[in-house]
């Protein structure tokens, strides 16, 4: 397949990239089921996971996918770095420049930060977008998108899209830059997607957005049966701007408990981004019941970050060749 | 008395004709100008400036400037703003409040007055501030502003609205008492907390918070009201949506004495540049849609919206190389107005040279109450006159100002300034801004030092 420039949004891959790369995260897993977790693909390359924003979780899937191909990992993190003392986007981007970063993986918490690195300038590593404000999060849609597939299709996965799979996205569509990528990828793979949300945590005009919009949790499962539900991680500091009432009343009316799971066919899925906030937007018989991938989406992560970095950084090298 | 004779020009888009001017003043026009100016005698002593194919209109006069100084002369000074503004056609500008110190007291008004005097490129009129460092706190002294040399009648929180409905309805009652004007930033400030651009489609796709249009008609929608009950006079600073136009329409209807101004940016550019992420196209209120600016410039034509003011809102280069939410708000303005006032009243067809005037330098200096600016080009006028080459293109690019966010890089506009009159002097001639204002009997120092002594 050829390579990409860049990966900010999930609007970047047709539906033939975005199949290829899927289809690369596959090798990339058999590869994470080997005894020796590792190729050499990437060796010497140097890929700087540029995190202006806390996540822990983000940040180790990328480190482990980079090592797991041979490169070179720095890990930038605002706190404790020159950012904190107030250096700029600009000068940060630069510096690494001049250090010769072929690859910037970059979390920040302004929408957009992500695709003005990219085309200012500064620097000319590829930059991939690991999630920036309430727009996108790329990689989160491509492991989501493997997860569904992998369940749906297990070992006949390779070359599939998402043609006809119901999908709802659950909570916090608003803020979510989860939601937006998903949504973007899921229609790309020709999957149908449903929006359930109060509607202040839905976009004032969601008209741009080829998705069914739902109010009522209850009614969707009911009617639209949906193969995959995913569940949006709720902000505690949503509550105090009046988004909702309280946690106790979200919990009821969006949260994903055991009555709701035994809604769910037992083939379908329940996806959650990670981290939980296990008794508001999921109850633990939710999250550890069968239908359960949280932790298989956390283990897809990683071959899929592969893909993307060997997709990006890898010249012109093949598959064949791993 | 120096003379100076444009020769061939349109009045307002008529027949060509001649005008003399003499000193600060127009002397005579047509025929008489001619013959004033015939014979080898005067040919010696009149500078003629042959203005074939071109239109003159009243100097523009620009109700919403943001000149910077004191405080942020890395963006603008009073000189380089003046300079942009003659650039563009105008002859007087309207000074924004927002510097630092705040232009809330007779001394601050009083400074950028005389730096306005001694740069010698345009009248200054400061603006001021309408409550205590633009805190909607505590109104400020607008009589003493008022009653100061710089005769303030235009106040202005900027950049901030009043959004307390009894200190904006008090402001509204005091400044009666000097025939004054409260402008208004409509931003209602809890429905635009984080706001980074127009609330639609296109902020719902880029995750960027959203700058609902209800969080400016609401504020329109109160302020009218409160004009009407206290009897005073409101002036809408830059309307950027359809409803906005519509709740002006209605309050026009009602003889409410308001006012209301639209910024060329609003005039042509739409919130789909955001999906740049440059931050150039950041600004307040933020560019919304097509159908917005299609209303704007409807009401433009059809008298709902009295004037173009600029908005003009320098920012140095760190201020908009960066992600979009570290941003500053604003864009250049001084420079494009007159081609964007002339693509679409002119070249679309849809008006004339009369409304021209109207938007650019009557009604404008109308609001400011400046007396010696926006007059009719005839005998006896202050010679503030814009010369403008209607059939010419031109990149749309920004010269004079300190600052470079200018949002027009690219586009091809009509409209070129070829000379600006500014009392009798060329400002701008042959499309270069002159080098010394016309004040050269004012040193710079002698001014800020009399200024400084608050004389």
């Amino acid at each position: 397949m050829s390579n990409l420039r860049h990966l900010l949004s999930a609007a970047d891959l047709s539906r033939d990239a975005a199949i290829n790369l899927l289809d690369l995260s596959e090798t990339m897993a058999s590869v994470n089921d080997r005894e020796i977790k590792k190729l050499p693909t990437l060796r010497g390359k140097t890929v700087v996971n540029l995190f202006f924003e806390d996540s822990t979780r983000t940040r180790i899937s990328f480190e482990l996918a980079a090592k797991r191909l041979s490169a070179d990992v720095i890990n930038f993190s605002a706190k404790g770095s020159s950012v904190s003392k107030g250096e700029s986007l600009k000068d940060t981007a630069q510096t690494l420049e001049a250090m010769g970063a072929d690859g910037v993986v970059i979390r920040h918490a302004a929408s957009g930060a992500a695709y003005t690195l990219a085309h200012s300038g500064w620097i000319n590593g590829a930059i991939v977008n690991a999630g920036d404000g309430t727009h996108e999060h790329p990689t989160q849609a491509l492991l989501d998108a493997f997860t569904i597939r992998r369940r749906l299709h297990g070992s006949a996965s390779t070359g599939k899209a998402l043609d006809g799979v119901k999908v709802a996205i659950v909570g916090d569509v608003l803020h979510s830059r989860v939601a937006r990528s998903n949504l973007l990828l899921l229609n790309t793979l020709g999957a149908e997607v449903h929006l359930v949300a109060p509607p202040t945590l839905l976009p004032a005009d969601s008209s741009g957005w080829n998705a069914h919009i739902h109010y009522d949790l209850d009614a969707m499962l009911h009617r639209v049966k949906p193969d995959a539900v995913m569940m949006l991680r709720v902000q505690l500091e949503r509550m105090s701007a009046a988004f909702f009432a309280s946690e106790r009343e979200y919990a009821r009316v969006w949260g994903f408990n055991a009555d709701r799971l035994a809604l769910l066919g037992s083939k379908s899925l329940l996806m959650h981004p990670g981290p939980m906030n296990r008794g508001l937007e999921i109850s633990s018989a939710a999250a550890d019941s069968p239908n359960s991938t949280v932790l298989e989406q956390v283990a897809n992560g990683v071959s899929v970050r592969m893909a993307v970095l060997f997709n990006l950084l890898s010249g012109e090298r093949s598959i064949e060749n791993v | 008395m120096s003379k100076l004779l444009l020769k061939n020009v349109s009045l307002l888009g008529e027949a060509a004709t001649d005008v003399l001017i003499e000193g600060q003043h127009i002397t005579s026009i047509g025929a008489a100008a001619a013959e004033a100016t015939s014979g080898a005698q005067s040919a010696e002593t009149i500078d003629v400036i042959d203005c074939t194919g071109l239109v003159v209109v009243p100097g523009l006069v620009d109700l919403h400037t943001h000149l910077r100084e004191p405080g942020a002369e890395a963006s603008e000074t009073v000189l380089t703003g003046t300079r942009s503004a003659a650039a563009g056609g105008f002859t007087a500008v309207h000074a924004m409040a927002n510097t630092s110190p705040v232009a809330d007291t007779a001394g601050v008004v009083e400074q950028v007055w005389s730096l306005g005097l001694a740069a010698g490129f345009a009248d200054v009129a400061p603006v001021g501030a309408v409550t205590v460092g633009l805190e909607g706190k505590q109104l400020a002294e607008l009589g003493a502003m008022a009653s100061s040399r710089a005769q303030v009648r235009v106040f202005s929180d900027d950049g901030k609205c009043v959004s307390d409905p009894l200190l904006m309805r008090r402001a509204l009652e005091y400044v009666k008492a000097f025939d004054g004007v409260v402008a208004q930033h409509s931003q209602e400030p809890r429905l635009t907390e984080g706001a980074q651009m127009n609330e639609g489609i296109v902020s719902a796709e880029l995750g960027l918070a959203g700058w609902p249009a209800v969080a400016e008609e609401s504020i329109i929608a109160r302020d009218v009201l409160l004009t009407e009950h206290v009897g005073s006079r409101l002036h809408v600073c830059h309307l950027s949506t359809a409803g906005s136009v519509a709740i002006i329409r209605w309050a026009k209807a009602r003889g409410i004495n308001v006012t209301a101004e639209v910024t060329p940016h609003h005039l042509l550019l739409t919130d789909d540049l955001a999906r740049s992420y440059d931050a150039v196209y950041k600004v307040n209120p933020p560019l919304r849609t097509q159908a917005d600016v299609l209303a704007l410039r409807e009401a433009l034509i059809d008298g709902t919206i009295d004037i173009i003011a600029t908005d003009h809102a320098p920012h140095p280069d760190e201020s908009k190389d960066c992600e979009w939410a570290a941003a500053a708000f604003g864009m250049l303005g001084l420079e494009i107005a007159a081609s964007v006032a002339h693509d679409v009243l002119i070249a679309s067809g849809a008006s004339n040279w009369n409304r021209f005037a109207e938007v650019l330098s009557y009604n404008p200096a109308k609001i400011g109450r400046l007396t010696q600016q926006g007059q009719p080009i005839e005998v006896g006028s202050v010679a503030n006159l814009t010369l403008i080459d209607p059939t010419k293109r031109r990149d749309a690019i920004s010269v004079e100002s300190k600052s470079s966010n200018n949002p027009y890089l690219g586009l091809t506009v009509g409209g070129e300034v070829v000379h600006t009159i500014y009392r009798g002097y060329p400002t701008k001639r042959d499309g270069q801004v002159a080098v010394q204002g016309r004040n050269l009997e004012v040193s710079n120092s002698a001014v800020q030092t009399a200024a400084k002594a608050g004389k």
